[in-house]
């Protein structure tokens, strides 16, 4: 891996109370890179990701996302887009309104032929005006997509990002992850079902309490991945 | 700075929209603040204690009451569906969400204040004349600076499961400071006596606001991240 890296994180550290979440990763991805991230529950995947994002602030260790320090720089976050397992969008405004909200944040200039393009491939054209209370958790997945991807950001973090979609939604999905991967972005994906992503993949990292266990390029056959992922998981 | 003042504008237009939609904050305190007033005229022993010596702790008393429930309404709704997140995630400073908390808050306790002043002149039989709108100037001063740190208060609590309880109990005893010096300047500005008696007091709400909105914006990174 010769190219810079769109992340790169180095020694990160996280506890909550007594509760070791990381214990010294090192991570990075360069443009056109696809992560998967894998591993149990509790294997800190999520605190990961957050901690990438800037939501969470590591007790050891530094993140550079696109070259500047997401942690110390909020310049930096421009460069990111983040799905959770939360929508982070108002029930009270509609998908318009919560797009143009974020895109108020982001600066973006010429924002609503954006926000309609992204309502657009959200598939949430018809809905745009309807508050967003009465949504279903697909919906709120796919507002919460358009809303991450609105300012075409390098870096995609997207955190179990298939939750509530059915399958139509899901095979736009995969499709965009495609496009983005295609067009330079570095994404990283946290899922508990490597079927979902594993032809779009890149690359595969495996985290078991806090610690990388397994950092390599796509392993090409997953049935026999599955096997390894059992070893690691149970060693 | 034009980008935090820019997103803070955001925010603020943001949370004032989701209020125009829903008015839980302006309701639920309205109603409050007429039924502390209500309070106050009914438990006053008849002819033992006059209602204009009772009028200015009553509406200072109101204000702050009604104020609290404002600012509890500020958090809570970001917590749904962890929206707040998604502001955290923007390429601001920590410090425009607090102006643009601290903005709206300020605007909402204003009009809720706005509503119970009438209401309060009617119910406790003050007099018109221009000195009350040297009393509604001093409320407003002091919503300044109680909603900074309302707004601060506001932010740490609403992480805890028992944000609703917490709220009062940390921000009341900061409250002291403002309350007795607008209560003190109402009650003289009532009394019609001469403006060097209020002054006083005028300064030491301005420099409470001071104080506290610069105090509560630099801690307000520190409350906010995780």
């Amino acid at each position: 891996m010769t190219a810079d890296p769109l992340i790169e994180a180095t020694g990160l550290v996280r506890r909550f109370g007594m509760v070791r979440a990381l214990a010294g990763v090192d991570f990075r991805a360069t443009a056109g890179e696809m992560v998967l991230l894998l591993g149990p529950n509790g294997a800190g995947k999520t605190t990961l990701l957050r901690i990438l994002a800037g939501l969470v602030r590591p007790l050891r260790g530094t993140v550079r996302i696109a070259g500047a320090d997401v942690h110390r720089d909020p310049g930096a976050r421009a460069a990111l887009g983040f799905v959770s397992h939360h929508a982070m969008v108002y029930d009270d405004l509609t998908p318009r309104e919560n797009l143009r909200f974020h895109a108020a944040l982001h600066g973006l200039d010429a924002a609503e032929r954006e926000i309609d393009r992204a309502l657009a491939a959200a598939g949430l054209s018809a809905r745009a005006d309807a508050p967003a209370r009465g949504f279903s958790r697909g919906m709120l997945q796919r507002l919460s997509l358009a809303r991450a991807a609105l300012h075409d950001p390098v870096v995609l973090l997207l955190d179990e990002p298939f939750t509530g979609l059915d399958p139509l939604a899901a095979g736009e999905l995969r499709g965009r992850i495609g496009d983005w991967r295609a067009r330079d972005r570095a994404i990283v994906a946290v899922t508990h079902d490597p079927a979902e992503l594993w032809e779009l993949a890149s690359r595969v990292v495996v985290l078991r309490g806090g610690t990388v266990v397994h950092d390599s390029p796509h392993p090409g056959d997953l049935q026999a991945f599955r096997t390894t992922l059992s070893g690691l998981l149970a060693a | 700075m034009r980008t935090v003042l820019r997103a803070a504008l955001a925010i603020a237009a943001k949370d004032l929209r989701i209020e125009t939609r829903n008015r839980t904050a302006m309701l639920t305190a309205g109603a409050f603040a007429i039924l502390v007033q209500l309070v106050f005229v009914f438990a006053r022993p008849p002819g033992e204690v006059s209602l204009s010596l009772l009028a200015p702790s009553v509406l200072w008393i109101t204000f702050a009451l009604a104020g609290l429930v404002v600012l509890n309404r500020a958090f809570l709704l970001e917590r749904e569906q962890a929206a707040i997140e998604g502001i955290l995630l923007a390429p601001v400073s920590r410090m425009a969400l607090f102006w643009g908390k601290w903005l709206a808050n300020a605007v909402l306790v204003v009009a809720v204040l706005t509503l119970a002043f009438p209401l309060w002149l009617l119910f406790f039989n003050v007099a018109p004349s221009t000195s009350l709108l040297g009393v509604y100037g001093l409320a407003v001063l002091a919503a300044l600076g109680f909603t900074g740190a309302g707004t601060l208060f506001a932010a740490m609590t609403a992480r805890t499961r028992y944000a609703e309880l917490l709220l009062p109990v940390l921000l009341l005893p900061f409250l002291i400071p403002p309350i007795f010096a607008g209560a003190s300047g109402s009650i003289r500005l009532l009394q019609e006596r001469p403006f060097d008696e209020v002054a006083g007091w005028l300064r030491i709400l301005v420099m409470y606001d001071v104080a506290f909105l610069a105090t509560a914006s630099l801690l307000f990174p520190f409350v906010v991240d995780e």
